[in-house]
């Protein structure tokens, strides 16, 4: 078969396998957005700005941030980064969401979608004042240098990596919001505020850690990127439209919809690359199109 | 939908003319609104606006600026406007006409991406006015689709294929494998590297063709890899390149098989740093530290910038104070006027010697041939090339003989 279609085993392999790498992105990052709008029913459009905004400070924490403290010796390394960052990240979005976002839940979709989208122009604007479009570099961490020979391929280090750390994370998530109390306290907050508060709970600070946790996925998933992609202010951009379809696909604002179509995803494009590299660009978009004709609420969405 | 929802048009004047009445004398000369207005169509904020983007337009001012005190202050009236094009042929389009039919601008220049020159071009020559391109790289500017209303000041395919493409064959890299940017730029300059390739000797394995703009060149990078090529030449330019460069490394493609970074400039060399760009062959058609004359005229950019100039920007520079002194020249700036006299008149200055525009647009001037600097061998900041070889003139640009533009073949 594999003769057939002019191809080996071994490529197709492989190719499926970095499909897998780019598929753990699109997870993480469309789980932050689904984790947004089942919560708080805004379309974060800033998610691809925080995600260039989590490279771009750890490119800053292992470069730049020790000659600004005056000791050039001292640099915020990858690990430390990884927690570090999505904090960072998180807090700006809780002062965005506490001073902006807030005052828009009871409107349209629309108007959190154009803020969102406003904020994201001027963050990726400023970082582009500052650095420019060239971008950074941004060392892989020593530990993970090199590759492991698979037989079909080198897999390098660092992307088996971005593998477990996104699948751990996704997963951690999916059963603290589906499986947990707190998540179900999230959930019932979401359908009836009112009712939830009665009970004693404090929604709007719920909600204000819950849109903190998504944005700190977007952080999280730029430090994870920085060492493979080239930081400059216009990563997020360029990734941030097939990570929307994605969710899309998935069902807005389901969970697991979006990590399973995340994955999902990554492998059929891994596969276009295969076979039509040309296409590989826009065949997230056909599928998009496809599934709304048929499922217009999505794979794993529910119509309401 | 981000960039539909930008607005597209973001204009300054440099020095105002009151008034648009059609061919005011103005200081001698017969204008068509009593004003020349150069507009700067460029990328502002995608992948390309580093190499191009504010840089031309600082370029652009400067020119303007040194023409005035050439002429001790008694010039025509000079207005700059620029645009972002955001790498679309559709938005270039759009703008190009919104500046000629409404705005009367009389000359546009830089036009970074192949794929927004060729939409500008015949607009341009619709419309009576005169195109510069010295972003775009493709041979089709002044092959198939050129125009008597353009001129092609930097660099093309051609000349990258012939320099870098050359150089690596002769160093014993004989069997290729490309990694193309799938547009117009990228198709040109895998095409014209595979004829320089196959015409020394070498063989073309096969190529992939990645879409523009990507992130993730894995996939792409495997296949090359498993071609078994000695060389994967880089068909792409910008963050393109930087993110294919840093993504080779991590799958271990080197030193078994190496790199050739077919368009290469300054900023993606800043950008990447010497510890992963060093040994690296590049082609270019100006370098900063060449001569005293190209240091003296990027310092005094640098201090403008902050940045030392690409050979994008310096070509805007050296083109606009062309274009200006043309129409003093030709006393007008009727575009077929301006061209004429743009095309007798050599060009001689710290960007080129004695460079004269052919009939198809092409500015025929010399290369460099350089390689990147060990971090060790930097000796100052933006120190980043040696030059291996200048490359001259009459095997810089393709031979008048091939050409494919009608213009050529008067």
């Amino acid at each position: 078969m594999f003769e057939l279609l002019g191809i080996t085993p071994q490529a197709l392999y492989s190719q499926l396998l970095v499909g897998l790498i780019n598929g753990s992105f699109y997870a993480l990052l469309s789980l932050g957005l689904a984790v947004i709008f089942g919560m708080l029913n805004i379309i974060n459009f800033t998610h691809g700005a925080q995600y260039m905004l989590g490279a771009f400070l750890a490119w800053i924490g292992l470069t730049q941030l020790g000659p600004w403290l005056g000791s050039p010796d001292f640099s915020l390394n990858y690990w430390a980064a990884l927690i570090v960052v999505p904090l960072l990240v998180g807090a700006l979005g809780i002062v965005i969401e506490r001073t902006m976002l807030r005052h828009l839940y009871k409107l349209d979709h629309l108007y959190g979608l154009l803020l969102t989208f406003g904020i994201a122009l001027i963050i990726e604007g400023l970082f582009r004042q500052w650095h420019g479009s060239s971008g950074k570099s941004y060392d892989i961490p020593e530990v993970l240098r090199g590759a492991i020979n698979l037989g079909f391929m080198y897999l390098p280090k660092y992307r088996a990596w971005v593998i477990v750390a996104s699948l751990t994370v996704c997963f951690a998530t999916w059963f603290v919001i589906e499986r947990t109390k707190l998540g179900s306290y999230l959930r019932a907050g979401t359908e009836n505020p009112r009712l939830v508060q009665a009970f004693g709970i404090n929604v709007p600070l719920m909600i204000t850690l819950t849109y903190g946790f998504g944005v700190a996925l977007a952080g999280f998933a730029g430090v994870l990127a920085a060492p493979i992609f080239t930081v400059s202010p216009q990563m997020g951009a360029d990734l941030i439209i097939v990570v929307f379809a994605v969710v899309v696909i998935g069902g807005m604002g389901s969970i697991l919809g979006s990590i399973v179509t995340g994955l999902a995803l990554g492998l059929v494009e891994g596969l276009t690359k295969v076979f039509y590299p040309e296409a590989s660009a826009v065949v997230v978009f056909v599928i998009m199109s496809i599934v709304l004709l048929v499922r217009p609420a999505g794979l794993f969405g529910r119509e309401k | 939908m981000k960039r539909k929802l930008v607005s597209l048009a973001v204009a300054a004047a440099l020095t105002l003319a009151p008034g648009a009445l059609v061919a005011q004398q103005k200081g001698g000369l017969k204008l068509s609104d009593g004003v020349v207005k150069i507009g700067i169509l460029t990328d502002m904020s995608g992948l390309y606006a580093d190499l191009s983007g504010a840089g031309s337009i600082t370029a652009a001012k400067m020119a303007i600026e040194d023409f005035r005190a050439q002429e001790k202050g008694n010039v025509f009236p000079i207005e700059l406007v620029y645009g972002d094009h955001q790498n679309k042929g559709d938005v270039a389009s759009n703008k190009a006409r919104e500046w000629f039919e409404r705005d009367k601008v009389d000359m546009i220049g830089d036009l970074v991406t192949t794929s927004t020159a060729l939409a500008v071009m015949p607009i341009a020559k619709q419309a009576n006015r005169i195109t510069i391109v010295s972003g775009a790289a493709s041979t089709l500017i002044t092959g198939k689709n050129c125009t008597d209303t353009n001129v092609h000041y930097v660099y093309d395919t051609y000349a990258l294929a012939n320099g870098t493409g050359k150089a690596v064959v002769k160093q014993g890299g004989d069997s290729w494998f490309f990694l193309t940017a799938d547009y117009a730029f990228g198709h040109s300059l895998e095409k014209d590297t595979s004829d320089v390739v196959k015409a020394n000797g070498g063989k073309v394995l096969g190529a992939v063709r990645h879409p523009f703009p990507g992130t993730d060149f894995s996939s792409f990078l495997l296949k090359a890899q498993s071609s078994g090529a000695k060389v994967i030449g880089l068909a792409n330019a910008g963050t393109d390149t930087t993110n294919s460069i840093k993504q080779a490394a991590e799958f271990g493609i080197m030193p078994k098989q190496s790199l050739a970074g077919l368009l290469m400039f300054l900023t993606d060399i800043h950008s990447l740093g010497l510890k992963t760009a060093q040994n690296m062959y590049l082609t270019e058609g100006f370098y900063w530290d060449f001569n005293a004359e190209t240091r003296a005229w990027s310092k005094r950019y640098y201090d403008q910038h902050k940045r030392m100039p690409t050979m994008v920007q310096a070509g805007v520079y050296s083109s606009t104070m062309h274009y200006l002194k043309a129409v003093k020249a030709a006393g007008t700036d009727e575009a077929k006027a301006v061209m004429a006299k743009m095309k007798q008149t050599p060009v001689n200055d710290f960007f080129a010697k004695n460079a004269r525009i052919r009939d198809d647009g092409r500015l025929v001037h010399d290369f460099y041939l350089l390689q990147v600097k060990k971090p060790e061998e930097s000796k100052y900041p933006w120190d980043y090339y040696h030059v291996r070889q200048v490359i001259p003139a009459a095997d810089a640009v393709g031979p008048a003989a091939n050409s494919e533009c009608p213009l050529m073949k008067k």
